[in-house]
């Protein structure tokens, strides 16, 4: 539970996921998702090329890299919801190419988006049954006979008050999620993900928009999911927070993986730093000011 | 003088009558397409004209009892829907706009050309096919009512039988929308993606809607011929955007809003067609011809709707607050 852990302490770091140096594409001990040779462009544009990728089971993974790295894209084709030109992956061993998004999610993989998709004119607690899975009353022929749900609404709407009390939208219950905040409705998208009991959760940007109060403690929701067995993936580009919880990260750029490794190592490595900051960034073009803060921010949380 | 009696007994005969309850039930079935799941289908009027022309034909072509002939309407309705959603349900929403109002105007052209003459009747449509339904008729021939509410019994056999669908398909739409069904289409009206993402089969889901809206729309089409002929100049696009007029008067996402809609729809244009007329005769406007007034109520109904869009958006029967988030 969020309550337990207290937002000074440091999160129990999840080791010795991998076998043999990290190395793009390097095998895990657990892999959830495999994911095997994606490719996929636009026009003449490869968004992703992907040789080879492991996500490790139970862990939390951090998949980060500079704007237009194609991070979003490979969210895309992992859940579903675009289709690569070529390749093959899975998940939990089974192959997930030519799987329409609904089946992938229904298989336990629930992603969030980068622009929360709350559904305004749904009411919070609406939107948190919408995420049960199996329900009998969304058959058309069963839904108007209430006699065959009702006992299952009961059970998804304790479940529904259970989670929206643990994500603090309790008191919002009945309010339209358009009149929620944008963190809240972060918050409300990763709760709406859980109702469906996922292994694996996909958060794309999971701070973007979000205030600092409402950080931490999306934070500690992110580490508790961990707890509870789940594995999760996540795009960000705030690199305390993925030094912060990540327990693995992989860095994309130009549509490829270009390392992999444990948070703290990552970040010196040299096709990281390319990856950010230009392979010819020694070269004097003048002040990139941006990318040399972050670096330097970087450096001075390593000290 | 103006007849200001005649002129109110016409208007309140439209609360009961069957165009009334025919515009109701096609106006509920679009709001399911529209209000609940958000499709956008301008071709109501064709899903009517399947109701109409497949009763019609089926009774005087091929002499199927009324059962029979309304399950051929039925039927011929769930192929038109499974045509046009297939191709244009994976689309965006527009697409399902741009090819529903075309699908209606070709229904409607192949109604009207002279190759089928034999089994529509081309232009001047079909007649004759209301044996069948009159003999299902309990009340004992005679006059009954009070008022302006006095008809024979087949008129008030098609009022008591297109009212009771009324009844019937508001009350299913009820339970349908409070069910967790109703629930995953306003779902998708919301964000398509998002449902998708919690493994819902929402192509499936818009294909059901615009399956059981087009039934109501068709049904509609049944109860519409009752009163008069088929013929297919009724079912232009005009009367689509007529229903829209009526879903948005009442509220979209409602369900006594469209049944409302239909009867203040309907007793607004019988009092201001008969207002003007009189008026017209009377000397009232003088600048105005009989031909012409019979235009103006048109004018006046839209003047009348226009200013309900922009004083009560919401409809008569939405709920305020969901404007407070509309961008």
């Amino acid at each position: 539970m969020s309550s337990d852990t207290t937002p000074t302490s440091k999160p129990v770091k999840t080791t010795g996921l991998h076998v043999g140096e990290p190395a793009p594409g390097v095998q895990k001990v657990d892999p959830i998702l495999i994911a095997d040779g994606v490719k996929r462009t636009f026009g003449g544009l490869t968004a992703v090329d992907v040789a080879h990728v492991e996500i490790p089971r139970g862990a939390i993974t951090a998949l980060i890299g500079p704007n237009g790295a194609g991070k979003t894209t490979f969210f895309n084709l992992l859940t579903g919801f675009d289709k690569p030109d070529e390749g093959k992956w899975e998940f939990d061993g089974r192959s997930l190419a030519h799987v329409p998004a609904y089946r992938v999610a229904r298989m336990g993989l629930i992603r969030t988006f980068q622009l929360t998709k709350a559904l305004g004119l749904l009411t919070v607690m609406d939107n948190m049954k919408l995420g049960a899975k199996g329900q009998s009353g969304e058959n058309l022929f069963r839904s108007v006979l209430p006699f065959i749900w009702r006992k299952q609404e009961e059970e998804i709407d304790a479940k529904a008050v259970e989670l929206l009390t643990r994500f603090k939208l309790d008191a919002k219950q009945e309010d339209y999620a358009a009149s929620l905040s944008g963190g809240q409705r972060k918050l409300l998208e990763m709760a709406r993900a859980l109702m469906s009991d996922p292994t694996l959760v996909m958060l794309d940007e999971p701070m973007a928009g979000v205030n600092p109060a409402l950080t931490q403690s999306l934070l500690d929701h992110i580490l508790d999911l961990k707890a509870q067995g789940m594995t999760v993936l996540f795009v960000e580009h705030d690199m305390h927070m993925v030094r912060h919880i990540a327990d693995w990260v992989i860095v994309m750029a130009e549509g490829k993986i270009v390392a992999e490794g444990d948070p703290h190592k990552v970040m010196q490595d040299q096709a990281v730093i390319d990856a950010y900051l230009g392979a010819h960034h020694d070269t004097d073009l003048g002040i990139d000011t941006e990318h040399v803060e972050v670096l330097k921010e970087l450096i001075d949380d390593e000290q | 003088m103006i007849d200001w009696i005649a002129i109110f007994s016409n208007a309140a005969q439209e609360l009961i009558s069957p165009t009334t309850a025919a515009y109701a039930l096609a106006a509920l079935g679009l709001a399911i397409h529209f209000g609940y799941t958000g499709l956008l289908n301008f071709g109501q009027a064709g899903f009517m004209a399947l109701g109409a022309y497949g009763y019609a034909i089926s009774t005087l072509s091929f002499g199927f009892p009324v059962w029979a002939s309304v399950l051929v309407g039925v039927g011929a309705s769930v192929i038109f829907a499974l045509i046009l959603g297939i191709p244009t349900l994976r689309l965006r929403a527009d697409y399902l706009a741009i090819v529903t109002i075309a699908a209606a105007e070709i229904l409607r052209l192949i109604f009207t050309t002279n190759t089928f003459d034999a089994l529509t009747g081309s232009a001047s449509g079909l007649q004759g096919y209301k044996d069948g339904f009159a003999a299902l008729n309990p009340i004992p021939p005679g006059t009954y009512g009070f008022g302006p509410f006095t008809y024979n019994a087949y008129d008030w056999w098609i009022r008591i039988v297109g009212w009771t669908l009324v009844v019937i398909f508001a009350l299913l739409t009820w339970l349908l929308m409070r069910s967790p069904w109703g629930r995953v289409i306003k779902g998708i009206r919301e964000d398509e993606d998002a449902v998708r993402a919690l493994g819902k089969n929402v192509y499936s889901y818009k294909m059901q809607s615009l399956i059981i809206g087009g039934v109501y729309g068709t049904l509609a089409g049944m109860i519409f011929i009752m009163p008069r002929a088929v013929v297919p100049a009724n079912y232009q696009t005009s009367l689509t955007f007529f229903i829209y007029a009526i879903l948005l008067l009442g509220g979209a996402a409602t369900i006594l809003g469209p049944v409302i809609g239909s009867m203040i729809f309907w007793v607004l244009l019988s009092f201001f067609s008969g207002f003007v007329a009189r008026a017209v005769e009377a000397g009232w406007l003088p600048f105005m011809s009989q031909v012409q007034a019979g235009q103006l109520r048109f004018i006046l109904v839209g003047v009348a709707i226009m200013l309900l869009v922009v004083f009560r958006p919401q409809g008569i029967f939405g709920n305020k607050k969901e404007l407070a988030f509309v961008k």
